[in-house]
């Protein structure tokens, strides 16, 4: 077994480019969805309740579909409509999407949960537009918004590893090329395995920094 | 004593005939009132009397029914002609002219206390940034709170909170200052530092429309009080002939209730 381990060490340069990809994705994807994830919970927090439940129907249809789903939608769907991306864009894309749908929900549940007195003390001192959400609305949710946004960032790179199945060379692709390559199925899953978890604690680092960030003002 | 702020003439609020409906409950039935340039105008009047609506429509929280509001004569929440109402942007801005202070303070949670003061007057009246810190520094100083100027929010009492929420509407240089109830939300011992603080602002010629259960500060600081019943005012008048001879029944039995 230990053999294994060798053999995954021989070729952890593939482990490597994998994590960056896994990486790249993850951090591209997730600060997509977070900028999308806003705009739409601004849309599903308007008054206009045409607009809400439309655009709320569009999340929850989202956060329905499996995501290996929407990858093959994206991946081998849109080419017939003439958008075609690499494996890369269309992992991506798949991801950025699906995640949208998450923060919008995420999102908006903290953004209403939270006092409406200090946006209209906002309001009130002329502030109005992209203004009160950058300046007053969204630092509020954000803060409040730590634990949860880190476990959806857990989800986003766990999420990753399905686009092995479109063929994106990310860390699960990466582990599995070698266990085939070389027979090493234990040690090669294993060493992924530790890689994401690692991956994850930075994430819980962050979330940390934010609680207490956060802390400070409650 | 009521001070006696100088003969001026020049009205910076003029509101008239405010209604206002929630569903089929009229809240505001015709009220008119004006407030002249330094002079402090104090809206009693028991709970549901619509005193904090009145409030809220003179700055268009609440977009009254009918009727038209007057900032130093340039009408607010209706273009000129008064049939088009204004932008959201339009509205923000005739808003910024207004300071508003809430009865729960409504400070923002994520900013200093300085931060709270320096907040709109760098991002909504676009001013120098350098120049507004050291103003907010010097207004926290007038309201004896320089020491607390990098604390957040939630440590402060509330007493010292609604004295940042009062600091904070004095940093947008307002030419009208609303007061919803600033006192109602107050640990009764931690009422007079705050109207101390609201004293001192009228005697500085700030012009002031208070709405407020403190009949101490109404009868002492205001130049004029005006008592709000059913969605009217029935008596206005001076603080001393108010609170000495009401004119009617219904002020009469206001103050055997307010004043002990």
């Amino acid at each position: 077994m230990m053999h294994g381990f060798d053999v995954v060490w021989e070729h952890s340069d593939r482990l490597l480019w994998g994590v960056l990809n896994t990486i790249a994705l993850s951090i591209v994807g997730a600060v997509l969805a977070v900028v999308f994830g806003a705009l739409v919970a601004i849309l599903l927090m308007s008054p206009n309740r045409l607009l809400r439940l439309s655009v709320q129907g569009l999340v929850d249809l989202m956060r329905c579909v499996p995501f290996l789903m929407l990858v093959y939608l994206v991946y081998y769907g849109l080419p017939h409509l003439g958008i075609d991306f690499d494996n890369w864009t269309a992992g991506l894309a798949a991801l950025a999407l699906y995640n949208t749908a998450y923060m919008a929900e995420i999102l908006r549940g903290i953004w209403s949960g939270l006092p409406r007195e200090t946006f209209e003390a906002a309001t009130a001192f002329g502030y109005h537009g992209p203004r009160l959400y950058t300046r007053i609305v969204f630092p509020q949710v954000f803060l409040a918004a730590g634990p949860m946004l880190g476990n959806q960032l857990i989800q986003i790179i766990k999420d990753t590893a399905f686009l092995t199945i479109i063929a994106v060379p990310e860390l699960t692709q990466a582990a599995s090329g070698i266990q085939a390559q070389y027979f090493v199925p234990f040690a090669a899953f294993i060493a992924a395995i530790l890689i994401y978890w690692a991956l994850c604690a930075i994430v819980e680092g962050g979330v940390a920094l934010i609680e207490k960030v956060a802390e400070a003002r409650r | 004593m009521a001070k006696k702020p100088a003969e001026t003439s020049e009205t910076v609020l003029d509101i008239r005939g405010l209604t206002k409906s929630f569903g089929s409950n009229l809240v505001l039935d015709g009220v008119s009132l004006t407030v002249a340039k330094g002079r402090t105008v104090c809206v009693l009047g028991p709970s549901g009397s619509g005193k904090s609506t009145l409030l809220r429509c003179v700055n268009w929280l609440e977009k009254p029914d009918q009727g038209a509001v007057y900032l130093s004569g340039r009408r607010i929440g209706m273009r000129e002609g008064g049939s088009i109402p204004m932008s959201s942007s339009e509205l923000a801005r005739e808003r910024a002219r207004i300071g508003m202070v809430f009865q729960h303070f409504n400070l923002w949670p994520h900013l200093t206390v300085i931060q709270n003061l320096a907040e709109a007057p760098i991002h909504v009246q676009k001013r120098n940034r350098d120049e507004v810190m050291a103003e907010a520094a010097a207004l926290l100083d007038r309201v004896g709170l320089a020491a607390k100027k990098d604390d957040f929010p939630s440590r402060l009492s509330g007493g010292q909170k609604q004295r940042v929420g009062i600091a904070r509407a004095l940093a947008m240089k307002p030419e009208l200052l609303l007061f919803d109830e600033p006192t109602s939300a107050l640990d009764p011992e931690l009422v007079g530092e705050v109207v101390a603080v609201m004293k001192t602002l009228a005697e500085s010629g700030s012009t002031m429309l208070v709405v407020t259960h403190e009949m101490g500060f109404a009868r002492e600081t205001a130049d004029e009080v005006v008592l709000m019943d059913g969605g009217r005012i029935v008596e206005s008048g001076e603080p001393s002939a108010f609170f000495k001879k009401p004119k009617t029944e219904r002020a009469r039995q206001f103050l055997q209730r307010y004043v002990s």
